[in-house]
């Protein structure tokens, strides 16, 4: 008989802050500049300088600590975290290490196979390192380049109770964490930009077993997707080896992107001892009832709780929920236009439709566009009242989009007004009984279908313009008694 | 006496009487420097343009604290667009683009900064004999060391080759060497002068102080350095004073003690005796001398060959070869580059403190170690806190011996002995002055350490200042 294997899953995600400046010196921590150029004596380390600590990285940890259901410290401090690496600029980086800001935290999840409760072990504060170039292969090149702009940036390391138990709710942590730290607006959580990165550590015990498993460890997973498949490569790589009676060895690997698996970094790496100690140049950091309460009232709802109140009370399916509260942005905007607007469903539709498709289309987000939510609840207002249709509307919107002025304008410059005085349809309508004579036959003889392509006439002559009920209505009225 | 012999204070009277001119002195101890430079060996740099731009700037800053008055920087302090070398070979070609607090404010006081001093490498080593480069040579004795670390800028006070020095001290780096070179010296509280800048050898010992030739010129560079620094996150706000408030003839009621433990340590008769005579001295002019027990300072020794070297180990990683400074040659990967780097760029004590340093750090040895000897650290503390409970001051000698012969000791751990006074100091972040009190039989200085309370340094500067007008010594001056 077989041994059951269970998953044994947890994530190490470092995520970095939006911080203007970086974490011990003014330096800006802007994306993108040339090499070198986001560098002072502080983040270079040079002979003699000392750090300052930047206060709103701690606002931003301790908002993070809070948004993740953690404790957080009443006193916490630094530590040298040291080992010799060329993007290191003092040989140590400085980090937290027994007195973190937060610990003991949780966030829920959702995947299909229902809703978990992941532990969050801690957040912590610390520095992020320069960035290598190597020049061409790193068998063959002269030599290596160093950019030290991303030194100093400021992280938090947020690590997970090992609770995940599958790939999948491995995926969803992930997810959620993005969605929680975007939502506070304290990083643009991009991890192709690397503001957003994750390391995970998996094992495998039997069903029953209390004892954890070899765990390995997992890193260089560049995107959503590649986490999902290095931990589903690994998993079965490890149950491999155990069902054929091997022992799993205590590593580090790397995911190969384009290899699709992971391979050992054995050999390349040493086991370091980091000889953490107290940062001597810096002082404790006490954090006492009014910061926390402070920081607490910067957070905004969290994307988990406005998912379940969309479905609770605004009667939103959870497919819509999950979609609207996926973007800040979007919910955000979602919320604005109901202020003016009580379709929540309706508003939904188009969001999710018209809205998103211009959005991915232009690369926006949603307060980028043309359209304001003002103005989207005043044009579902005029398609609600029959002074465009929906098909109208949608070149409406579209022009709002690109232009920023508002429905009614756009509707009175274009003429894109419904047309719904019976007068003047009716006169359409005849026009396109007379010149149809072949449809209003089939229409008499029952073909019901051929209504439509009537209805049809009737809105190419009018671009689109007629109140489609009511011709429809008129036809109907006209050929079939 | 020579215009190089003159005290800040004294050079200071002269400008304003119109006795003299800024030039005239930059000129006077430019001349020194010529003449006894070969022999002492103070600088390892002498900046003849930015002295000269210090000059120059006279006019705009006549009334400031050091106006016109030259001032020489320890070699491990930076100085923008100067070389700053630590007396390493690991340095020595690396020129910050940036000046230290210290530096800046002496700059903004109007001092016109003569040049960078010798130094142990790095800042450790008790006689500068570790300097990669040269030997100091004091200038009492040519043939003994100047103390160190800040040999060079004991040296150059007692030569005559700068009105007043900077100097650095972790473990007693300003005052030992002040002692040997019978000039003063000070350690202010931890935290009152800004570390920014100071190139770091134990990030929660290592402190900036002046070296001057009397008491009165201490005060006036306290006023000048001291004070808040927001560039160094544990440099202290709100307890700076004026210290030349503090230059009063008065010792009444004031209650010394001296530890018993300190004075049985096994050390030069001569040197005891010289400070039993002072201490007498004070007790004549109104102070209470009262014996007190103290906890014996070997334990502070210890823990501080513990703590400073590992803090060391860490503050000294980044020599690396990467960014500034030595890269060694022979190399052909980045491993090679930091090891045979660091091999070629460090001296031996470097090397040796680094290599304790990364030891009491290391994974199975911390708690017994780094973690046992900041807890020792916090009871030498509490020691010194109950003491000061009832007295206003504690005086010891500086050093166990008048300046050692150069060449002298070989042992490392004898080496470190001789600080076995100092250290406790720097240990429990208290303040401590070394003022001169005599001679030995061979017209070496003897040096007298007084400590004081955290933020105390007034009542040294006062009990100082007193002593030195009771001992008339300070216008001796070394003959060269």
């Amino acid at each position: 008989m077989s041994t059951k294997y269970e998953t044994v899953i947890g994530l190490e995600v470092h995520v970095q802050l939006n911080t203007d400046s970086k974490i011990f010196c003014g330096c800006s921590t802007e994306f993108g500049k040339e090499p070198n150029e986001n560098t002072c004596p502080v983040c270079l380390g040079l002979p003699g300088t000392l750090p300052v600590l930047n206060k709103k990285a701690v606002d931003y940890a301790i908002m993070a600590g809070l948004a993740l259901n953690c404790d957080i410290a009443e006193y916490s401090k630094f530590d040298r975290k040291n080992y010799f690496y060329p993007d290191l600029p003092k040989a140590y980086q400085i980090s937290q290490f027994d007195l973190p800001v937060a610990e003991a935290g949780k966030i829920e999840i959702e995947t299909d196979e229902g809703i978990f409760n992941i532990g969050v072990t801690r957040v912590h504060l610390e520095e992020d390192a320069g960035k290598l170039i190597h020049e061409g292969s790193i068998d063959k090149s002269k030599g290596s380049l160093v950019d030290y702009n991303r030194t100093g940036v400021p992280l938090i390391e947020i690590v997970s109770e090992p609770d995940m138990r599958t790939p999948a709710q491995a995926r969803a942590y992930l997810t959620e964490l993005k969605m929680i730290m975007e939502y506070l607006d304290i990083s643009d959580c991009n991890m192709e930009e690397g503001s957003l990165r994750c390391d995970a550590n998996v094992s495998l015990r039997p069903v029953g077993q209390e004892e954890f498993g070899t765990k390995a460890e997992l890193k260089n997973m560049n995107s959503f997707s590649a986490v999902e498949k290095g931990l589903e490569y690994e998993v079965k790589r490890q149950r491999e080896i155990l069902e054929e009676g091997g022992e799993v060895v205590q590593e580090t690997r790397t995911w190969d992107e384009s290899l699709n698996k992971t391979i050992s970094m054995r050999g390349k790496e040493e086991a370091h001892d980091y000889r953490y100690f107290p940062e001597p140049d810096l002082v404790p950091l006490e954090i006492d009832e009014a910061w926390k309460e402070e920081m607490r009232k910067e957070i905004p709802e969290l994307p988990r709780e406005k998912y379940k109140r969309f479905i609770a009370e605004l009667g939103l399916p959870e497919y819509d929920a999950g979609v609207l509260t996926g973007d800040k942005d979007m919910a955000v905007f979602f919320e604005e236009v109901l202020k003016d607007y009580d379709d929540p469903k309706n508003l939904s539709n188009w969001m999710m439709g018209e809205f998103l498709r211009l959005l991915n289309e232009n690369n926006h987000s949603p307060f980028d566009s043309g359209v304001t939510p003002l103005n989207l609840a005043r044009m579902l207002k005029l398609i609600d009242e029959d002074v465009i249709s929906g098909k109208i509307a949608k070149e409406v919107f579209e022009k709002m989009y690109n232009s920023g002025s508002n429905p009614e304008t756009i509707v009175e410059e274009e003429g894109l007004k419904q047309i719904s005085d019976e007068d003047e349809l009716e006169n359409i309508v005849d026009g396109i009984i007379e010149a149809n004579p072949d449809a209003v036959e089939d229409v008499q003889n029952g073909k019901d279908r051929a209504i439509g392509f009537l209805v049809g006439q009737v809105m190419k002559e009018t671009r689109g313009k007629a109140n489609p009920g009511l011709v429809n209505q008129m036809l109907r009225d006209k050929l079939m008694d | 006496m020579n215009i190089y012999d003159l005290t800040i204070h004294e050079l200071k009277d002269k400008i304003a009487a119109g006795e003299l001119t800024p030039a005239e002195i930059k000129k006077a101890y430019a001349a020194r420097i010529n003449d006894v430079e070969d022999r002492v060996k103070s600088y390892i740099t002498v900046t003849d343009e930015l002295a000269d731009q210090g000059l120059a700037e006279y006019e705009k800053k006549k009334d400031e604290l050091l106006a016109g008055i030259p001032i020489a920087v320890k070699d491990n302090m930076s100085t923008d667009g100067i070389k700053t070398s630590c007396a390493s070979k690991m340095l020595e070609n690396y020129k910050p683009p940036y000046d230290a607090t210290a530096v800046e404010k002496l700059s903004e006081a109007g001092a016109v900064i003569m040049g960078k001093t010798n130094m142990d490498e790095f800042a450790m080593g008790s006689s500068t004999e570790n300097s990669a480069f040269f030997n100091t040579h004091n200038p009492w004795n040519l043939n003994h060391a100047p103390g160190g670390s800040s040999g060079g800028s004991a040296a150059a006070v007692a030569a005559g080759e700068c009105a007043a020095a900077l100097g650095s001290d972790t473990g007693g780096s300003i005052r030992q060497p002040a002692a040997y070179c019978g000039v003063v010296g000070l350690k202010p509280t931890y935290g009152m002068v800004s570390r920014y800048g100071l190139v770091a050898f134990a990030s929660s010992l290592d402190q900036i102080g002046p070296i001057t030739k009397d008491v009165e010129d201490s005060a006036i560079m306290m006023n000048v350095i001291a004070g808040h620094d927001p560039k160094d996150s544990t440099s202290i706000e709100g307890k700076k004073e004026d210290y030349t408030e503090y230059l009063k003839e008065d010792v009444s009621g004031m209650k010394i003690g001296i530890p018993e433990e300190y004075f049985n340590l096994d050390f030069d008769k001569e040197v005891k005796d010289s400070v039993m005579s002072a201490v007498e001295k004070l007790k004549d002019a109104g102070a209470e001398v009262e014996t007190v027990h103290m906890t014996d300072a070997s334990y502070a020794l210890a823990a501080y060959y513990v703590i400073a070297p590992a803090e060391a180990s860490s503050n000294l990683a980044r020599y690396d070869g990467v960014r500034y400074g030595l890269r060694s040659e022979h190399a052909s990967d980045v491993s090679e580059m930091f090891t045979n780097t660091r091999h070629e760029g460090f001296g031996d004590e470097v090397k040796r403190r680094i290599m304790i340093g990364t030891y009491a750090l290391s994974s199975g040895y911390y708690d017994a170690y780094y973690l046992k000897a900041q807890k020792v650290r916090t009871l030498i503390k509490d020691d010194f806190d109950r003491i000061f409970n009832d007295f206003d001051l504690i005086i010891t000698p500086t050093a166990p011996t008048t300046a050692i012969e150069l060449g002298s000791k070989s042992d490392p751990l004898e080496m470190y002995y001789t600080d076995i006074f100092t250290v406790p100091i720097n240990i429990a972040g208290v303040p401590a002055m070394s003022v001169p009190c005599g001679f030995d039989s061979n017209q070496m200085p003897i040096g007298l350490q007084l400590i004081g309370p955290h933020f105390g340094e007034g009542k040294i500067i006062q009990a100082a200042y007193t002593l030195e007008k009771l001992l008339n010594i300070k216008d001796k001056r070394a003959e060269l």
